[in-house]
């Protein structure tokens, strides 16, 4: 069962919450780019005639204007959800269900979603762990991947 | 490849990395990512206290899924696909992938293998796991 001494309703009422979703469509030319950046061995990913598996990072990214960085270079967040009472957040886990490669020319719809808001007790403090799942489908509603990315406040 | 020919423990091929200050500024722009802690050593070390030039986590995670993709071929495909990025690596080392095969189904003709991203000390900065289905 979670522990919820530091997550008020207010912070679990995010659970469920969907962001506007976003549409790309995948070129061969950025296919390419990244199988020749990450050297892939495969000519069908060479060829960009087919996407790597790891290409859907930061796929759905939304380019933003320079004066939108923050020092680091990183997008000021423009992603949803609670102000935690935990600031420290790194990455956690990562897991994709592929349901179709990704070929050049798809039209790819995102729906990024706050899947569980729970909290744990770690070893040196509390932890605040958040689920999300990135659902991907393509334009007659099939689903072509599903992400699911787990961040840990501390 | 044929499922009945594979066997618990089986190993996939390893491969050596030794990512540059090119190939780094490459992946990071094919892939839209303008963290300076993969481009630039002064902030790096200075600001964000890092020995060197991070190694990023998601290009580690494509070396594991390349792991299974070249292995398997043409003869099946990644249907699940996970890692987690447990310690940070940093430009100048040489790191290893590979993997092994933890899990067999020949019913439903799917394998999953173990994956692991290590250091040249032999620590695992990046364990992953995905389940291939085989076309035979």
């Amino acid at each position: 069962m979670n522990q919820t001494n530091l997550l008020s309703e207010a912070h679990l009422s995010w659970i469920g919450h969907e962001d506007a979703p976003i549409e790309i469509e995948v070129s061969r030319r950025d296919i390419i780019k990244y199988s020749m950046a990450t050297e892939q061995k495969l000519q069908k990913y060479l060829d960009g005639d087919e996407a790597p598996l790891m290409f859907i990072f930061n796929l759905f990214a939304q380019p933003v204007p320079m004066d939108q960085l923050r020092v680091d270079g990183l997008a000021k967040g423009n992603q949803k959800g609670p102000s935690l009472p935990l600031k420290r957040v790194m990455a956690g886990g990562k897991e994709v269900e592929m349901f179709r490669p990704i070929k050049p020319g798809d039209k790819l719809i995102g729906v990024n979603r706050i899947k569980n808001i729970y909290e744990k007790s770690g070893k040196q403090g509390p932890l605040i762990f958040t689920e999300r799942e990135f659902e991907v489908k393509d334009q007659t509603g099939l689903p072509v991947f599903t992400e699911t990315e787990t961040s840990i406040a501390r | 490849m044929n499922i009945g020919d594979l066997s618990l423990g089986d190993v996939l091929p390893e491969r050596e990395h030794c990512p540059s200050n090119v190939s780094l500024f490459l992946y990071n722009a094919a892939v839209w990512n303008p963290h300076r802690i993969h481009y630039d050593e002064t902030y790096t070390k200075d600001q964000e206290g890092h020995p060197e030039i991070v190694i990023d986590g998601p290009l580690q995670g494509d070396w594991l899924a390349q792991c299974v993709a070249n292995w398997v071929g043409d003869f099946g495909e990644i249907k699940r696909f996970s890692y987690s990025n447990r310690r940070a690596t940093y430009l100048g080392e040489t790191l290893c992938s590979g993997g092994e095969i933890i899990a067999i189904d020949e019913g439903n003709k799917t394998i999953r293998v173990e994956l692991w991203v290590k250091n040249s000390e032999g620590e695992v900065t990046t364990p992953g796991e995905a389940e291939v289905l085989l076309f035979q």
